[in-house]
């Protein structure tokens, strides 16, 4: 549904995406992971046909975003950022106007429905500059889903909501995410964990990694990681367990905990048990330490941003 | 064609929600309704003293309507047009217009349309004047000067408020879009026909150029291609500015 290859876009002498390529398929809820001014919103904006791109080609439903624009924008709904509103006009009348410029047949209702779909039926007849921020930001994504469109591109969709707020915002992008393909930004690593199939980081205008949250982290760790955690002093275990044979390295973790790793496949976990117990330690816990998508993102952009300075 | 209808509804209910646009309304229906009574009354004091000349006094006719209706119309349009695409720039709801399945061309020319609506609503309440003329007076009033009348005010109404869209569209400061549409309206109104006072060779170009050279035309009665062709070419002209202006803004 949405196919980008060699994407470039210069701003003046500022490159802000370079050589970017991905794919996301239908029935697909893809997030787009990356610190600040690391092309996201720049990537959307092209898929969106609100600018062309400097160079590569990207297609939407189907459709070039460069030269078949209008298809692809009957197809897309989009919610940009800052979620731009019409202040002085009602919630219902906005979606209305909305719903009339996609050509939609009894665009009153189509309004009222969406509004009913985000949770705001009640405030229909309000003016959106009365509204807060989160329930405008409803608004905005009511307004991207007025068309049911076959591909949801959504800027940072949970921002500025209230917890309460992002669950649903949340379970509205994934029962939407089973049929279409939805694309969203964030910056919260625990969302793109929650709701997204596969996920793009992307730092500096490339992507430096893609794959499901799940794979990143087995991929990205290259080694399991244990905690041990016994009675008492722990005096002395390190040295302990950098003598049995596997383990690649042996740190004390801040909260008094050791922490020692080994390659995939080699379960030391049964001897370094056996050797705590018999020199006389008591052994009180042993659980895996995952690396944590925040980990990994830290990782790869400082990775990147290394490379960068070479 | 239905994009244009809807991006153009919404501009003109805009407009009876916002001061501005009262205002506007206010100033032309005031100054108008105020020469109005006093081109009666004075037809009314020239009646019964009978004229100075003895001769029969003659009936007000409305040839005081196109100049000054149109010379209101020149100071405030551009405040009708001055938020038209620059508060879209500015608070970016620009982003989802041009990301809707809508040409900028529509865009634009839906904009002006709100615009002209609103004027021709203005000029459809300024009726009652020379209803009500035409009613005091037997035979009254000269029909086809009203005609040209209201088509010069539709012309220049057309022409100015799509030069307003246009420059409109260049800015994301709606103050800026207003003086700078101003200085336009009062360079083509006044000073592009100072330099035929002065040349030789070539008057004839400054004169055609002038608004006024054209209004002047019209509310003698007469309609010439020219000044038709002068009036829709401004208009074209600033709605091809208007649309040329948002492309170049997604390009950048």
């Amino acid at each position: 549904m949405i196919r980008v290859e060699g994407l470039t876009k210069d701003y003046g002498a500022r490159r802000a995406l370079s050589d970017l390529s991905f794919e996301a398929g239908q029935g697909e809820i893809v997030g787009f992971l990356g610190p600040n001014g690391a092309g996201k919103t720049t990537t959307m904006r092209i898929l969106t046909c609100y600018m062309p791109p400097t160079d590569g080609s990207a297609t939407v439903a189907g459709y070039d975003v460069v030269t078949e624009s209008l298809e692809v924008r009957k197809r897309v709904g989009y919610m940009p950022e800052t979620v731009p509103l019409y202040t002085d006009m009602t919630a219902l009348d906005y979606l209305k106007f909305m719903a009339d410029l996609r050509q939609i047949p009894d665009s009153r209702e189509r309004a009222f429905e969406t509004l009913e779909m985000v949770g705001l039926e009640s405030r229909a007849n309000s003016f959106i500059g009365s509204l807060s921020k989160g329930m405008r930001q409803r608004v905005g994504l009511a307004q991207a889903l007025i068309h049911q469109p076959e591909v949801l591109i959504l800027d940072e969709p949970t921002i500025g909501l209230d917890p309460s707020q992002v669950v649903e915002v949340r379970n509205i992008i994934r029962e939407i995410g089973k049929q279409r393909t939805v694309l969203l930004s964030t910056h919260i690593l625990s969302e793109a964990q929650q709701i997204c199939d596969r996920v793009l980081i992307i730092n500096k205008g490339k992507i430096v990694a893609e794959d499901t949250p799940e794979n990143l982290q087995a991929r990205l760790v290259g080694s399991e990681r244990v905690a041990l955690r016994v009675r008492g002093d722990s005096d002395g275990l390190s040295k302990l367990l950098l003598k049995i044979k596997g383990i690649q390295s042996v740190n004390n973790a801040p909260d008094g905990s050791v922490e020692f790793q080994f390659a995939p496949g080699q379960d030391v976990r049964p001897q370094v048990a056996k050797t705590v117990v018999n020199s006389g330690y008591e052994l009180l816990e042993m659980r895996p330490v995952g690396m944590s998508l925040e980990e990994i993102f830290l990782e790869l952009t400082r990775e990147d941003a290394h490379r960068g300075k070479k | 064609m239905r994009n244009i209808w809807t991006i153009a509804r919404r501009e003109y209910n805009h407009y009876f929600a916002s001061p501005i646009a009262y205002v506007v309304a206010f100033v032309i229906l005031l100054t108008l309704g105020f020469i109005f009574g006093l081109v009666v009354y004075g037809a009314f004091q020239a009646a019964i003293s009978g004229g100075f000349g003895g001769g029969a006094p003659a009936a007000p006719g409305i040839d005081w309507m196109g100049s000054t209706f149109n010379f209101l119309l020149m100071l405030t349009i551009p405040a009708l047009t001055m938020r038209l695409v620059s508060d879209e720039n500015r608070t970016g709801t620009m982003e989802l217009l041009l990301t809707a399945p809508i040409r900028d061309w529509e865009l634009i020319l839906g904009k002006w349309l709100g615009g002209f609506l609103f004027v021709l609503t203005i000029l459809a309440i300024t009726l009652v004047y020379p209803i009500i003329l035409n009613s005091l007076e037997t035979p009254g009033i000269d029909q086809r000067l009203m005609m040209v009348t209201y088509l010069s005010v539709i012309l220049l109404s057309g022409a100015y408020l799509a030069l307003g869209v246009g420059i409109s569209s260049i800015f994301s400061n709606q103050i800026a879009a207003m003086f700078a549409t101003l200085g336009l309206f009062i360079f083509l109104w006044w000073l592009i026909g100072f330099p035929a006072n002065y040349l030789q060779n070539g008057a004839d170009v400054f004169n055609y150029l002038s608004t006024t050279t054209h209004l002047n035309s019209l509310y003698n009665g007469t309609i010439n291609l020219s000044d038709i062709v002068y009036f829709l070419s401004l208009t074209a002209l600033g709605l091809f500015t208007g649309t040329a202006a948002i492309e170049t803004r997604r390009w950048n």
